[in-house]
């Protein structure tokens, strides 16, 4: 029997504000345990939450770009479990009346050539829990409140998803339009972004939802596409076997690339919700979410759409191109200083792109000025480096922070255009380099790249190689 | 029908994270069914057409602080109250499962 999967993805997002969502402790990462608490955020009796108002609108700006519907009556609700990492033993989130619900992200994994719908189930707020640290071989926990409090945006799509590639492909968009929207720094490592997958197998054909089991402890994009991976397997080796599927949570390790039941005391989920009697009611005029619409930025798909029609681009290089906002903004910029934006795409999406890659950095920790490789453009274009010599020059600007036209006056790496010069050069190589000659007039026309390399060697690769080519041609054949 | 019954004491004492002794739950299981009964006259009242309040104060709605810092309290005012401590943390006995 042939089986196929079925996955659904929840996101946690931790909102870019100042201060934490129902007080005034700072968000700030990575400070002293401790050291960003409050009576609100430790859960003091009597203490009483306020809503941050900018953490409420980057909310609302996160479910419209998701295409969501907003709730007419936005309230909060008490979530009710006893962890350590929970000092009021309650966390404030939202339950039957959630911020926002009905949206849709359009994905395209990459292969498929096919654009398809995930369907959004609900976008709603709520506060981060304090972080726990196990000391190894010791037995107690460690807590640190600081993230208790700051705001989580929690992203949930229904079990659209059939495939690891369409839920990596999901979390993709779904962070890029995030960064559009410059409401998080969507650091996994920090736990900015952080994910959660449910996951079923049935066999094709099958209309009912086979046993789903919740899959945790992802802490990279790479992580969900293994775990997910594993999973599949898993649970289709069972199916196939005949054996049950246990409905459960169950961990991703890293290390072993297993996952692994995580046995819970606690069978059922019972958080007993119940209304947040602190927080009052909120409610959104239409006029506000229709101002809220018009402000948000032009989002990834709407710029890779312009980027085909306004530039000419391939839908490929557009993509690409447009899957960061720094990329897109950089790619912007180099087409304003130099209006060719072909030649732009291919050095951004190539050179500009391979760099990241291979720094696994972004673009604004590569640092490098829209007028910098605009420069060597136009270099290139008026002969005065050849396009090798560019590639070489994007990097050294890169590296020495320096602007591209300084270092080719410094470092004198002009081409050299001089027709005469040149010729002068072709005549002692063809005096020299009699076998090629021969070859060439024989019909062996590859002897003729030979006889240009030659020239490029002698002159350090500063010769301009269309120029040699034409003298060299004319040459042999007058 | 019984109001609460001991299974369902149980269960919600094991969500609380609390342990009863058998008298314990004889005694709270009474004093709890005593209360929800108290409590389930509300139930008498028509509520059809009333719409559910989350809030005591009805005609409040969005009140909200602006994204501004104020001061944290000092960590070893935090930690004070702590029954248990180590450098900065809280400390608590080992939880290793998830939530
Ligand atoms: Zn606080």
């Amino acid at each position: 029997m042939k089986y196929e999967t079925v996955i659904g993805l929840e996101v946690h997002l931790q909102l870019a504000t100042q201060t934490k969502v129902f007080c005034g402790c700072s968000t700030k990462f990575g400070q002293r345990p401790n050291s960003q608490t409050c009576p609100v955020c430790l859960g003091f009796p009597g203490s009483l939450p306020v809503l941050n108002e900018e953490a409420f609108y980057f909310s609302i700006k996160v479910a419209l770009a998701l295409n969501c519907q907003i709730q007419n009556l936005i309230k909060f609700d008490r979530k009710n479990y006893y962890y350590p990492d929970l000092p009021k033993n309650f966390q404030i989130s939202q339950y039957d009346m959630p911020l926002s619900y009905n949206g849709v992200v359009y994905i395209a994994p990459q292969g498929s050539g096919e654009r398809k719908r995930v369907r959004v189930k609900r976008v709603h707020l709520e506060e981060d829990a304090g972080k726990l640290v196990h000391p190894e071989r010791e037995n107690y926990s460690l807590v640190d409140f600081n993230r208790s409090g700051v705001p989580l945006l929690e992203i949930v799509t229904e079990p659209d998803i059939a495939s690891t590639e369409e839920a990596y492909d999901y979390l993709v968009r779904l962070k890029s339009i995030l960064k559009y929207l410059k409401v998080s720094d969507c650091d996994m490592e920090k736990g900015s972004l952080r994910c959660d997958a449910n996951i079923s197998v049935r066999p094709i054909g099958e209309e009912a939802l086979g046993t789903k089991v919740e899959l945790k402890n992802m802490n990279t994009f790479k992580g969900v596409r293994l775990a997910l991976e594993y999973e599949t397997k898993r649970q289709i080796g069972l199916a196939q076997e005949g054996e049950k599927i246990i409905q459960e949570t169950r961990l991703w390790d890293s290390e072993k690339q297993i996952t692994t039941s995580m046995r819970s005391k606690e069978e059922a989920q019972d958080y007993r919700y119940f209304p947040e009697p602190d927080l009052v009611p909120f409610v959104v005029d239409n006029a506000v979410i229709e101002k809220i619409k018009n402000s948000l930025p032009e989002l990834p798909e709407a710029k890779a759409n312009r980027f085909i029609s306004e530039f000419g681009l391939s839908e490929y290089d557009a993509g690409v191109l447009t899957s960061q906002i720094d990329i897109a903004d950089y790619f912007e910029e180099c087409v304003k200083l130099y209006p060719n934006p072909k030649t732009v795409a291919n050095w951004v999406t190539g050179d500009i792109m391979a760099q990241l890659n291979a720094r696994n950095i972004t673009m604004d920790e590569l640092d490098v000025l829209p007028s910098s490789l605009t420069e060597i453009l136009k270099m290139i274009e008026s002969g005065v480096i050849s396009g090798k010599m560019a590639k070489e020059l994007l990097l050294e600007s890169i590296e020495t922070k320096s602007r591209p036209e300084d270092i080719v006056k410094k470092k004198d790496l002009f081409q050299i255009s001089d027709t005469a010069k040149l010729e002068k050069m072709a005549k002692a190589v063809l005096k020299r380099e009699k076998k090629s000659v021969r070859d060439y007039k024989s019909g062996k026309t590859n002897a003729l790249a030979f006889l240009v390399g030659q020239i490029m060697r002698q002159t350090k690769g500063k010769a301009n190689p269309a120029i040699v080519n034409e003298i060299l041609k004319k040459e042999l054949e007058g | 029908m019984k109001i609460i019954d001991k299974a369902t004491v149980k269960h919600v004492a094991l969500l609380s994270r609390l342990i009863l002794n058998k008298d314990e739950l004889e005694l709270y299981s009474k004093q709890l069914a005593s209360i929800l009964s108290y409590i389930s006259k509300l139930n008498e009242i028509n509520t059809k057409d009333v719409p559910p309040t989350s809030h005591a104060l009805a005609t409040l709605k969005n009140v909200f602080r602006k994204d501004l810092l104020k001061p944290s309290l000092n960590t070893d005012d935090v930690l004070k109250n702590a029954p248990s401590k180590e450098g900065a943390f809280f400390k608590c006995p080992q939880v290793i499962e998830g939530k």
